[in-house]
């Protein structure tokens, strides 16, 4: 079937709005990569099997993530006419017993959360899941509303993830998608929808900030027929995964923002350049695109508005570098990923030498909800510079790790305390590091500052691309420095002299310091070298790469002095400088590490303390993990 | 004996020559269809397709996805994510290459039953720290349950 006109959208909405919110049970699991790396897939298996066993007359879907990442594997009960709830950390047993609740019609007990509505994009309507009259003990589930991980978050991007099916198109719809597409095409120029965008404040969700609708209108006003956008899925930052799940959870929303971007500009192609290690992604991307090209809403003659536009998937094959705009265009042509001097900027020359938009997963997520709901009520959230909400992966030494959306001027200490439920352990919160490789580590003094461009720019970090890293006192700066040099100067392609040698150098130089060889001079030099790799790389990223090193020695230069002068890594994480010695008043002599002890250098008799050889011990740490009454120290 | 089918190559070659696919894109269907790019099934496509070895060489050392040599049979991935390096992923990899043998931390088991790789951050952050095996993810490791991990892989080629 072709969809030519909104009525026919309707059908598809109607048929998506069955499964989507059923006249009888749904069951609903979370099955994008973090959950199926935690047994989504055999909790499916055995939902699906225990529904067909019993005759339970009920819908069982897969859904993306809902961001409660810590919480993994999550299934969602979706009762007529009631609310709905979440269970998390599901397994085997929790399945059968939440079978048995379905088939006697009771109240599935040890629900996390209560969801009482559904947001739908049309109309700004928030549609109830309950009808009539709701059972106490339902109503006694805290709702999503009130729990601490969701008060302070406000979903755009991520208004879909966990609640759609994202290989069923028809449930995209169900929810409003396409619509604005459809209106579009039949009412509205090129320039009204790049003066919307304009006006919506809508800024590069990949990193660097640059304003969406300007980088549109550059494009549009560049000379040439043929014209191309480019969605930039080459996630590259560790500890981030954001578009990795916006993919996973709801793939139509980034391909329906590339359509109008394509009509926006003038292109009739797109290319979509998918990171090498996401095998889910494409899978589902592939899938979203045979059914969007199968309805009519990819390929020739859209909603007969004579715009044609297709999709084709790019790719990568491993190389941090190809996530910068220039080096990702080399890749997609089939050569190897060098960024080339800018300008002119792909808006001007990108493609094949063609005018190219090249945009970030987020921040096509953006556009049809504020091509629906319009600039002013995208541009009423956030800051006065950044506008609308910002995802970001909180990770790292947190309590509730997940993905989270947040309006921008959020401060960190929310994110952190609020959203988060602060550092695990009863330990203390050392720093926040942003904006990957390219970023900065934040100290916990300035936890008060707010998600925003220019302030992150200003404290020596970046937005990024929304990679949130908790850190707590036993994360040592110096090693982070070095992590995230040494992530650099394995990726650096080698184009430019700062980023190839200058790099290295301050590897080597952040080696020498954690190994005790560091002086005083090392950090001077250290200093230098980044200014000048700052004012002098090819690339974003090569500018960009000194700032971890430069970030920590303003903040955190005690801990670089006391590796230097003191040798000694206050973290205890630094190899070189740390050594492991058991408190004999602790130990009760079980053995435990000299069983895990790889080298055999623990040395005592049974119900004794045990002693560590000095000269045999590699400091593997293996003794220190499993130690049940703590007497490793170090 | 040849490493590769030439068919299968042929099918490739009339991809990449009519602009269907790209030179990366063919790279990729033969590393899949052959395991690895091996040096005589390169040979033959550059031959063939004329482009010249050198140019292949380049995007196959330039990107981490592609091997030049003959991989095991289950792939082991270590993450050191910024997540995973603040949650001691570095000391996993260090037991995962002791228990494997691979000093180096990385390469192929002599019994070629084992790959070991590094992965900068493969969004799982929320295990951390991670060891994924073909298409399982193991999270929230310690170095004690690391000699676990292998024993099913071990099991399964035995039998």
């Amino acid at each position: 079937m072709k969809v030519s006109s909104v009525r026919d959208l309707e059908k598809l909405k109607a048929k998506g709005m069955a499964t989507l919110c059923p006249d009888k049970i749904k069951i609903m699991v979370g099955m994008a990569t973090c959950g199926q790396s935690m047994g989504a897939g055999a909790v499916f298996d055995a939902i699906a099997a225990g529904v067909k066993k019993n005759k339970i007359n009920a819908v069982v879907k897969k859904t993306g993530c809902i961001g409660l990442c810590h919480e993994e594997p999550l299934v969602d009960v979706l009762l007529p006419g009631s609310p709905r709830l979440t269970y998390s950390r599901m397994n085997q047993e929790k399945v059968a017993a939440l079978l048995e609740g379905l088939r006697n019609g009771a109240v599935i007990k040890g629900a996390l959360g209560r969801m009482d509505e559904d947001e739908f994009l049309l109309g700004d309507t928030a549609r109830p899941y309950k009808k009539g009259k709701v059972k106490k003990e339902i109503l006694s589930v805290p709702a999503y509303k009130d729990l601490s991980f969701y008060k302070k978050q406000k979903k755009i991007a991520l208004r879909n993830c966990g609640t759609i099916d994202p290989e069923d198109i028809c449930e995209y719809i169900a929810k409003g998608g396409y619509f604005s597409l459809a209106s579009i095409l039949a009412k509205k120029s090129p320039e009204d929808v790049i003066a919307e965008v304009e006006r919506s404040g809508l800024r590069g969700r990949g990193g660097a900030g640059f304003l969406t609708g300007r980088k549109w209108r550059i494009c549009r006003e560049a000379e040439g027929d043929e014209k191309y956008i480019i969605c930039n899925a080459d996630e590259g930052d560790p500890g981030a995964y954001m578009d990795r799940s916006l993919l996973e959870g709801d793939p139509h929303t980034v391909i329906e923002g590339m359509i109008i971007a394509g009509f926006a500009i003038g292109a009739q192609q797109g290319f979509m350049y998918v990171r090498a290690e996401y095998p889910l992604v494409l899978e589902r991307l592939k899938k979203a695109l045979k059914q969007a090209e199968g309805y009519g809403l990819l390929g020739k003659n859209i909603f007969n508005s004579g715009f044609s536009f297709t999709i084709t998937i790019s790719r990568g094959a491993g190389a941090f570098v190809c996530g910068e705009e220039t080096a990702l265009i080399k890749s997609i042509e089939g050569e190897w990923g060098e960024p080339r001097q800018r300008p002119p900027f792909p808006a001007q020359s990108g493609l094949w030498g063609k005018p190219t938009v090249i945009n970030n997963v987020e921040t096509f997520a953006n556009v049809a909800p504020i091509m629906v709901r319009g600039a002013s009520w995208f541009s009423s959230l956030g800051t006065k510079q950044s506008k609308g909400t910002k995802v970001f992966s909180l990770v790292g030494k947190v309590n509730r790790i997940g993905l989270v959306e947040v309006p921008m001027g959020t401060k960190l200490k929310q994110l952190i305390y609020d959203i988060g439920g602060g550092i695990p352990n009863g330990r203390a919160l050392k720093a926040v590091q942003t904006g990957g490789p390219s970023g900065g580590c934040i100290p916990k003094e300035l936890i008060n500052l707010p998600v925003d461009y220019e302030v992150l720019a200003e404290a020596g970090s970046i937005m990024g691309s929304g990679g949130l890293i908790v850190m707590d006192d036993r994360t040592c700066m110096v090693d982070v420095a070095k992590y995230f040099v040494s992530f650099l100067a394995d990726e650096s392609c080698g184009k430019c002299t700062p980023c190839r040698v200058g790099i290295k150098r301050m590897k080597d130089l952040l080696e020498d310091i954690t190994e005790g060889r560091g002086s005083r001079e090392d950090l001077v030099l250290l200093e230098n070298m980044a200014d000048a790799i700052k004012e002098s790389a090819l690339c974003g990223l090569g500018k960009t790469a000194p700032n971890p090193v430069l970030s920590t020695l303003v903040y955190f230069k005690d801990e670089y002095l006391a590796h230097i002068k003191d040798k000694r890594c206050p973290a205890g994480v630094c190899k070189a400088l740390i050594t492991y010695t058991i408190d004999r008043k602790m130990c009760t002599g079980c053995g435990a590490c000299v069983k895990v002890c790889p080298v055999s250098a623990i040395e005592g008799e049974k119900k004794q303390p045990h002693m560590i050889v000095a000269e045999k011990c590699i400091k593997c740490g293996a003794c220190f993990e499993i130690c049940p009454a703590e007497a490793v120290v170090k | 004996m040849e490493s590769f089918s030439r068919s299968t190559i042929d099918g490739f070659i009339k991809k990449y020559q009519n602009g269907t696919s790209s030179l990366i894109a063919t790279l990729q269907d033969i590393q899949e269809a052959c395991g690895y790019l091996s040096r005589d099934a390169i040979a033959y496509f550059s031959a063939s397709a004329h482009v010249p070895l050198s140019k292949i060489y380049c995007i196959a050392t330039f990107y981490r996805s592609f091997s030049l040599t003959p991989r095991g049979k289950n792939l082991v991935s270590v993450c050191l994510g910024t997540a995973c390096h603040v949650k001691n992923g570095e000391n996993i990899l260090h037991k995962v290459g002791r228990d494997l043998g691979l000093e180096a931390c990385e390469g192929t088991t002599d019994d070629r039953l084992f790959t070991l790789e590094k992965v900068r951050c493969m969004g799982c952050c929320s295990m951390a720290p991670v060891v994924r095996i073909n298409d399982d993810t193991y999270g929230n490791l310690n170095q004690s349950a690391v000699p676990k991990l292998f024993a099913h892989y071990r099991k399964a080629e035995k039998e």
